[in-house]
């Protein structure tokens, strides 16, 4: 019986890697907000969208897969023979602005999630900025992918969350189906957000590195295309549960607008201590992970993209440059959350600026390079698949500048 | 205008040129080296400005300074061919080459030329590759901001730069590798785990070029430092005859453990391209469990009969020369092949050349079973603190021996 389980076990890591990490990461607390929001507040409506978003997320997941098994480079090294160093410096800028703010707002998700257990965030922070930075820091590549795929397993806590708030399974399975569009223009907002958090740069550039770095191939790469897609239906089955949970607990009371994520996790708590509990335990799970996984993304990215040297095997002197990045991101990342008063609200949504003007041309160079026949030899796309790529992507950058006049919009407001 | 006496590929780019009565003809769009006339000088300067690109050969040139290219002849040709042209721009900026002094791969961000006057008109020849952050600055100002108060800002960033003489290009077409006069000789003076660390951060298809063109023993020693899963890949990339004349080079149980991880169709056929004698000792290690000692150890070793003499051992080891890089016990054997004792190396040097070698054997002789499991086997070479075991087979006669660098490779790979 153990044996079995051992197996079962075995087997499990040997397929998951890269590619679920990855989309797991994107529910992090910003995409656990928007859904715990869409849920709060307009009940099953929205859940349609999800299926749409899983699709444009296995599209482009896939070809950076593909990417990165064929060429084994990564996407920054990639971009910038093909189109030069000036271009991949401003959007390496970019990216570090952009990923910056994105910690920030995972700090913010451990301070509120942990603030709900009574620990203070002037220790929560910290020890969990210390805990981020020593296990890449101190650890490697197979130890730190393994603890990564253990925070994975933890997402499940939103399955049981939803499960224990008993909510009307019927409706839920007849509007994940069944499009509603109503002209109120919060809704819009509300699904292109949705939409436009689903697919972050950073993701491309991390899933890419982390296949390169685990050292798929070409030959190998029929797996990876497996768990990319199984990552991006996990992903989904997620968030459809964090919507389903608000929807059953806060929306069938009285539908409202959310604060923040830990406003969600509170609407859970008349359905039991444990639905609220694990709800808030994800959100910190999440947060954590994510805080974990984007300053070492960001760090791998911009050294690969400007040529120095990177990976958590290398030693600290050895990739200086590496190393510095990655803390520095941690430090001001973590730190800003301990200033009181600091602007945070504005930062994120900056953020959400940022990676929205920068998508576009990541996902054009994408399609240019996964297109190129002395790039990818035989792993061209068809051109049957260019046309759902070139769709996804119009779709999603469409979206996303939507979603930028919005934001701005809301910036100046 | 100062005189300089070297001039960055950021700085050419741009260049205005000018003819013999100063009309400015177009802007430099990139400069080609042709390396199979010289390696270092550059020998056309690229043209943009009417519809086609012409060329300016090097002895077509007057002088060069930051403010422009001026010709001594106008008389310029179109450009198409170029097969035999290393163009820096579009060859060598933003790409990976390998650094051999500094054993590493790097991405080139700048070229840094020596201007030199010597011979009354100027030429440019290559000094060196920029890689940091001083480069990286020069790249993104470019263009923006007039060459000499790029040159200014830039000196407090610490420059980095690799000397031309130790860069090596990797280049995957083989007919492109010898129009451009490029050799991967150098790589052979590398220590192979350093060229095994160069390979593995490269891309497959330049993988495939340095191992098609490198010597078969440097890439047998630099394959089995490479890890298992790119070591595939390059197997699988190669001919059948080169990866077979690789696998010669290896000795058995690395052959083996190398070919064990490959889908049988390709190990089958590299398997018939190799000669007989590796060929059916390879087959035999390949017989046994993945898992097992078998599988782990190698079948090149040194016995002597039991009654052997120091005089003899010295003999034998002399006789297998090729081995003695990782010996360091010899095994005595009965006339039926049976394992009667070990003799650690370092003894043979206590005592004169006539004693028999059965008194120096060590005190107690420890061997393993050809089928047992290697977590066993690893926890023995802890336990006893192993240089050594040898393996039996169920007569109990000596099939191969396991060293203590196997296990570190195993303990590694978990």
């Amino acid at each position: 019986m153990f044996q079995r389980l051992k197996y079962h076990i075995a087997v499990f890591f040997s397929v998951i890697g890269p590619g679920f990490i990855t989309a797991m990461v994107d529910n992090d607390a910003g995409g656990i907000f928007t859904y715990s929001q869409a849920g709060a507040k307009y009940g099953y409506l929205p859940l349609w969208t999800l299926l749409p978003i899983m699709a444009l997320l296995i599209v482009t997941q896939e070809m950076t897969a593909r990417m990165g098994a064929v060429t084994g480079k990564g996407l920054s090294d990639l971009i910038r023979e093909e189109f030069g160093l000036r271009t991949t410096f401003f959007m390496m800028v970019a990216l570090v602005a952009a990923n910056l703010t994105n910690v920030m707002a995972n700090f913010a998700g451990v301070a509120s999630s942990l603030e709900l257990f009574g620990v203070s965030r002037y220790i929560s922070v910290p020890i969990g900025a210390l805990i981020v930075w020593l296990l890449v820091v101190k650890g490697n590549y197979a130890s730190v992918e393994r603890i990564f795929l253990f925070a994975t397993l933890l997402y499940v806590s939103y399955i049981i969350s939803g499960v224990l708030v008993k909510p009307d399974w019927k409706e839920a399975a007849i509007y994940s189906v069944t499009p509603v569009l109503i002209f109120d223009p919060a809704y819009i907002t509300l699904l292109i957000a949705m939409v436009g958090t689903s697919v972050a740069p950073w993701m491309q550039f991390y899933l890419q590195a982390a296949i390169v770095e685990k050292g798929v191939t070409a030959k190998d790469y029929i797996e990876s295309r497996i768990e990319v897609i199984v990552g991006c239906v996990v992903m989904t089955v997620i968030a459809f549960f964090i919507i389903v949970a608000c929807a059953g607990a806060i929306w069938t009371v009285a539908p409202r607008d959310i604060k923040d994520s830990t406003d969600a996790a509170l609407g859970l708590k008349p359905f039991g201590d444990y639905a609220y509990l694990l709800f808030a335990g994800g959100l910190f799970n999440a947060s954590l992970f994510a805080a974990c996984i984007l300053p070492l993304s960001t760090a791998y990215t911009v050294c690969e993209g400007l040529g120095f040297e990177s990976g958590v095997n290398k030693r600290w002197n050895e990739a200086p440059i590496f190393y510095w990045l990655f803390t520095l991101l941690i430090v001001v990342g973590g730190g800003v959350i301990l200033i009181p008063g600091f602007p945070l609200v504005r930062m994120i949504l900056l953020s959400q600026v940022i990676n929205g003007v920068m998508l576009p041309f990541v996902l054009i160079f994408m399609v240019l390079i996964v297109n190129r026949k002395s790039i990818m030899r035989d792993w061209t796309n068809s051109p049957a698949y260019n046309g759902v790529a070139w769709t996804a992507v119009v779709t999603m950058i469409g979206l996303t500048l939507v979603l930028v006049g919005i934001t701005l919009r809301d910036l100046w407001a | 205008m100062p005189l300089i006496n070297h001039l960055f590929f950021t700085e050419l780019l741009g260049l205005r040129v000018y003819d013999l009565k100063g009309r400015e003809l177009g802007r430099i769009r990139d400069a080609a080296l042709v390396p199979l006339v010289d390696a270092i000088r550059v020998d056309r300067f690229l043209l943009g400005g009417g519809p086609a690109w012409l060329t300016v050969r090097y002895d077509q040139v007057d002088r060069i300074n930051l403010n422009g290219l001026w010709l001594r002849d106008e008389l310029l040709t179109p450009y198409h061919r170029d097969e035999y042209m290393l163009r820096i721009g579009r060859d060598l900026l933003d790409q990976q080459i390998i650094d051999v002094d500094g054993r590493k791969v790097v991405r080139v961000s700048d070229v840094t030329f020596n201007l030199d006057n010597s011979l009354g008109y100027d030429e440019l020849r290559i000094v060196e590759v920029d890689i940091g952050l001083r480069s990286m600055f020069r790249r993104v100002t470019q263009g923006l901001l007039p060459r000499p108060l790029i040159r200014r800002l830039m000196m407090p960033i610490p420059p980095n730069s690799i000397n031309w003489q130790v860069c090596n290009i990797v280049e995957s077409d083989p007919q492109r590798r010898l129009h451009l006069n490029i050799s991967h000789d150098r790589l052979e003076h590398l220590h192979p785990a350093d060229l095994a660390d160069i390979v593995e951060a490269l891309g497959p298809e330049d993988r495939e070029a340095i191992f098609e063109s490198i010597d078969s023993e440097m890439a047998a020693d630099t394959l089995s430092e490479i890890s298992p899963e790119i070591q595939s890949s390059i197997l699988e990339s190669l001919d059948e005859d080169k990866a077979a004349d690789i696998i010669e080079e290896m000795s058995p149980d690395e052959a083996a453990d190398v070919l064990g991880d490959l889908d049988q169709d390709t190990y089958e056929a590299i398997l018939e391209e190799m000669e007989n004698e590796p060929k059916a000792e390879v087959r035999e290690l390949l017989e046994h469990r993945e898992d097992s000692a078998g599988r782990l150890m190698t079948t090149e070793y040194i016995t002597l009969p039991t009654g052997s003499t120091v005089g003899d051992a010295i003999a034998a080891i002399a006789a297998n020369a090729e081995i003695i890089d990782n010996l360091n016990t010899l095994f005595l054997i009965d006339a039926e092949e049976r394992l009667t004792g070990a003799v650690p190396l370092a003894r043979l040097f206590t005592v004169a050349g006539s004693e028999p070698l059965a008194g120096l054997q060590a005190e107690r002789l420890l061997s393993v079973l050809v089928t047992e499991k290697q977590d066993r086997i690893t926890e023995i070479f802890d336990k006893y603190n192993l240089l050594t075991l040898p393996v039996l087979d169920k007569q109990k006669r000596l099939v191969g021996v396991i060293h203590a660098d196997d296990i570190i490779a195993l303990l590694r790979s978990l």
